[in-house]
Parts: C-alpha cells; structure tokens; sequence
C-alpha cells in the first residue's frame, strides 16, 4: 500500500530582484531537496524558523505553487501533473486550517455559509443538517452558525476554522501555524480536538509551526527545518529526548520552562 | 525600586486592573506572566504612567522613591526620561524608519543627558556594543529595515538604556522573535540587569521565557494577581487552579506518552465586561466552591514571598 502523502525531493527556489542591469542574482532557494512520507491517521510535525521553508512546503502540497524539482504524491497521483479540473475535485481530500482563521472567513456573512464553502467550490450543496453536524463534532453548537466571525474568541474561530477543514471529510489536514496565535489554555482544547478527530477519520495531518513545544506530543515524525534545508528528520520521540543537532538542542531549550540559573551556558551570537 | 499596592484601573464602570500590588527592589528580576486580557500589558502601563486618560487609578503607586499615584503628566516625563525605561513587543513599528539607528539612540543622549555630539556618538557605540550588536559603528549607519529583527530588538534596548535607567520594562520583548533570537535576547536582558543593576520587569505570555529570565514571578488572570513567588517555586509546586492549568496545558517535551490528551483549562478567557465578581477564575475553575463567584478571595502568604489568592487554599490558621 502506498503512503497517503509520499513527498520526493521537492525543490523550491524564488527568482531574487536584479539588482544591476546585466546580472541575474542567485534564486533563493526557499526548500532544498525535502522527502517525507505519511500514512494515514499519523502527524508529521514540520518545525522551523522564519525563512526555513516550513510553509512553502505546505503551500507545495496544497497545490498552491509547484515545485522546480521533485514530485509531491498524494494517494500516488502526482498532485502537480493533474489538469486543473482533477485538482479540483481532489481538493475535497486534503484541507488547510490557517493561523488566522479571521482571513479565512467572510466577516459578512454568518460563519455557518463560510463553513459550506468548501463543499459549495465542487459543486455540491451543503445541507443545513451536515452544516450543524459539523458544528457540534468541532464543539460549538449548532446554532453558532447564524452568528457572524467578530462574536467568536479567537479560540472559537478556530474551531470554525476547522469545522470548514473537516466538512469535505478530507483524507490529509495541513495545519499552518494553527494554533499559535492562541492562548496556552485555549491552545491545549484544540490540539485535543485535532487529536480526536485524527482519530475518528483516520485524517493525516502536517502540522506546521515554530514552536516545538505545539507539536511535541501531537507529532509521529518530525521534520525540522533551517533555511530551507532539513536539519534533521525522523520519529518525534527520538528527536525530543535525543536531538542529533545542536540547532534543535536550541529549540529544545527555547521551548522548555527551565527556571533562571538552570539554563544552558549562555551564547552571544544572534 | 517599585512600590504599588492596592492599584485599580477602571474603564468606566470596568475594573481592568483589580487591587494589584507589587514590590520590586533595586536590581531585582520580576516577571508578570498571563494570558490576553489578564491586565498584563495594562499594569506595564501603569508602571510607565503611559495609561490612556479614559483610565481612572486608584491606588498607592511609588516609583523609584517617588509618589506618582497622582502623579502629572510633567512629573512622569521626567521620571521617564532618566531613571524608567521600556521595550515594547514590535521592533520594527517602535523605531523610525527614515532615520540611521544610531541617530535614534543619540537623541536621548544629546537631549536628556546634554551629551555633544562627539561624547554622544562615543556612548551610543558604546551601548551598541554593550547590548550585543556586531560591528557597531557600521550598524549605527543602517537604517531600521537593513536589521534583522534581533538587531532591531537590540537596538532599542540601547536606547532604553541611554540614560541609564534604574528600571526597564519589558513587554513582550521577545514575542515577535523567533526562537533562537528570543533566546539571546532573554540571556542579554537578565546579563544586563546584572552588571548595571538594573531592575527588570518581564512582562510575556511565554513560560519558557519568563522561567529563564526573572527571579521572582507574578501570575495574573482578569486584571488580579493570583500568584506570585519565586519562580522556581511558582513553577514547580504552582498553588492556584490557574496557575496549574496553565502549566499542565504545556505538552510536555520529552514525556514518552504520544498523542496523549492535554489537561484543559475550559472555557475561554472572559472579556473585561463578563468577569465574575467574586474571584475571577470562577466558572473556568475545576474546583469551585458556593462563595467563590460571589467574594474574592484574598491574597494568603503561603511562606515569604509566596502567595496565592484562592478560597480552595489550605487554611494556614488551621
């Protein structure tokens, strides 16, 4: 059986400006020669800095740009080479929730419409029923969704956020920073509810943050990024208690509540 | 350093700092910790004299010796401008773009301290060099956008320091920062503090960042503080219901138990209007007694220094 997700060696660079007339600047290689695969109902957690890579992975393997090199399968279909209507339709199986879930839904309009879209871009009808249903599987009511974005918490938005994720039952959820806009105790209601629904659909998820204390016990595999090439990758377990670099050694330390004079020696570098 | 007790702030008729008091001594390291809305960024405020004037204070406020809870706007300026200093959240927006940042850091240093031109420069790279900017001759040329966000961090951490400051406040200095950079900017505020003796208040939602920045902590929630206490203490044995929830909602880093489910803190934060009279954590609180939404508990000393204000607290009487 093939992995549900199986990235190859994807590149992805970005023509710089000219600075001088008659010479062409070195692209800036956003994403160096990455590979991961996923099985169904497991998390990849991908760690990074600004400037690592982390979300033009994502963007790759939401279809949003291609890559100059490598190929990006999902359920064995090279998701580049599909003619535009395919993709279409297979957008249905794979689904983004964002860190600011306020762009993502129409301030005019009752958040229940913004939540039916997804099934509305393939031509399909959202039921008032399936609407509500989804509402209440993120832990909202059903009747939330009469009301309008700027009545929600940050914490509800996201759920409704999600809601929208979920309704197409899609097979793989890439979460971009979900979470970190979030406070700590709103924070731990949402991974749990990510945790659940993995559970119940079987859904594949990357996860997608800077913040290795988000992804901590939520990841399988980790991938960490720097600067667009991998740093290091492998079982999440294996990389928390026994990092092999001294960059995740140091994201470790930012991540971890280690009172004052317990803390590593310290570096003067920026 | 800091002498506040009883400190109320009222928007109308909604209090968003309740009863808040503090004690900060010379060179001494305090962090308030706490989540959106907890009061937090308003107490810093408060601390500045930098309250908007819908606010209305109340409360005994003694800064660096000084009464200023009645304090003019004259008498603020001067206190700001030599002996209290402050960094805010976002590098980038807090400093002038058209201008080279050296510029930046001498005005203080021609203005305030009467410095010439020559002896201000001299300083100015000398507070470059002294907050940890490579270079700093080349980099007081540059104008904000040719620095990195550390840079710029650092840049106006110099310029607090100008005049010396006998206390600088921190708000959320590092919250924009990436992790690496928050970092050494944390190593660089606590080695500061150290070497100048300079007092510092750490004001961030961050645990990791408080933990290894300050000596003592203050947790806050609705405009009160809950608890306070050194902060290993504060960390390792936490008192208050929110306090706990807090720290258990960390996933935890090395534990070995995968996709395990995270303790929650229900609910959400409540907005300033929708706070419960009594004690402020009611409703969201996992142990609750009959009187806690209707009195609020006070502060109880749990040992010197430590302090939590809860109803559910071992009675220390008994």
């Amino acid at each position: 059986m093939s992995a549900l997700l199986d990235i190859q060696n994807v590149t992805r660079r970005y023509p710089r400006p000219r600075q001088r007339l008659l010479h062409r600047p070195e692209p800036l290689v956003a994403l160096d020669n990455a590979s991961l695969t996923l099985n169904a109902g497991e998390t990849y957690g991908i760690v990074g800095e600004s400037g690592s890579g982390k979300t033009t992975l994502a963007r790759l393997v939401m279809g949003f740009e291609a890559p100059d090199n490598g190929r990006v399968l999902l359920g064995g279909e090279d998701l580049h080479a599909l003619p535009e209507h395919i993709l279409r339709q297979r957008r249905q199986t794979f689904q983004m929730v964002f860190q600011d879930p306020f762009g993502s839904l129409d301030p005019r309009r009752p958040v229940g419409w913004s939540v039916g879209q997804p099934l509305r871009a393939t031509g399909q009808q959202p039921a008032p029923a399936q609407i509500a249903q989804t509402f209440e599987r993120v832990g909202l009511s059903a009747s939330d969704a009469e009301r309008y974005p700027h009545e929600f918490s940050g914490g509800q938005r996201q759920r409704i956020a999600i809601a929208r994720a979920i309704i197409t039952k899609p097979r793989l959820l890439v979460a971009d920073e979900a979470v970190s806009a979030l406070d700590v105790s709103v924070r731990a209601q949402i991974l749990n509810l990510l945790l659940d629904l993995q559970d119940e659909f079987g859904l594949a998820m990357l996860f997608v943050t800077h913040d290795l204390a988000v992804v901590a016990n939520l990841c399988d595999h980790l991938l960490v990024l720097r600067n667009g090439r991998t740093v290091e990758q492998g079982p999440a377990q294996a990389i928390l208690t026994n990092p092999q670099t001294d960059y995740t050694t140091m994201l470790l330390d930012a991540a971890r509540v280690t009172p004052a004079g317990h803390s590593a020696p310290a570096r003067t570098t920026t | 350093m800091i002498r506040a007790s009883g400190i109320t702030v009222r928007f109308g008729s909604h209090a968003a700092l309740r009863d808040v008091s503090l004690q900060l001594d010379p060179g001494q390291r305090l962090g308030i910790v706490g989540e959106s809305g907890s009061g937090k960024s308003m107490l810093g405020l408060t601390l500045m004299g930098m309250l908007p004037s819908s606010a209305k204070l109340d409360g005994q406020l003694h800064v660096d010796g000084q009464d200023m809870s009645t304090a003019a706007d004259r008498q603020w300026r001067s206190l700001r401008a030599r002996r209290v200093a402050m960094v805010f959240q976002e590098p980038a927006s807090a400093l002038n773009p058209l201008r080279r940042v050296g510029d930046t850091v001498m005005e203080p240093l021609r203005l305030h301290l009467r410095l010439d031109r020559k002896a201000a420069q001299q300083r100015m790279l000398e507070l470059l060099d002294e907050t940890g900017i490579q270079e700093p001759a080349l980099k007081a040329r540059q104008y904000p956008h040719e620095l990195s966000g550390g840079q710029r961090q650092r840049v106006l951490i110099a310029l607090a320091l100008a005049c010396d400051p006998a206390l600088l406040i921190a708000d959320e200095p590092t919250t924009a920062l990436d992790a690496h950079v928050g970092l050494r900017i944390t190593e660089l505020l606590v080695r500061l503090a150290r070497d100048r003796g300079m007092a510092l208040v750490f004001i961030s939602h961050d645990l990791a960042a408080v933990a290894r920045t300050v000596d003592d902590v203050a947790v806050m929630y609705g405009g009160e503080v809950v608890e306070r206490g050194p902060v290993a203490e504060v960390l390792r044995a936490p008192q208050h219901p929110y306090t706990q929830g807090l720290l258990a909602a960390r996933p935890p880093l090395d534990a070995g138990q995968l996709r395990r489910r995270l303790p929650v803190v229900p609910g959400n934060v409540p907005a300033m209007a929708d706070l419960p009279l009594g004690c402020r954590f009611a409703g969201r609180c996992h142990v609750e007694l009959p009187r806690c939404a209707a009195t609020r508990p006070s502060e109880t000393s749990l040992s010197p220094g430590r302090s939590a204000a809860c109803h559910h607290l071992p009675d220390p009487s008994i």
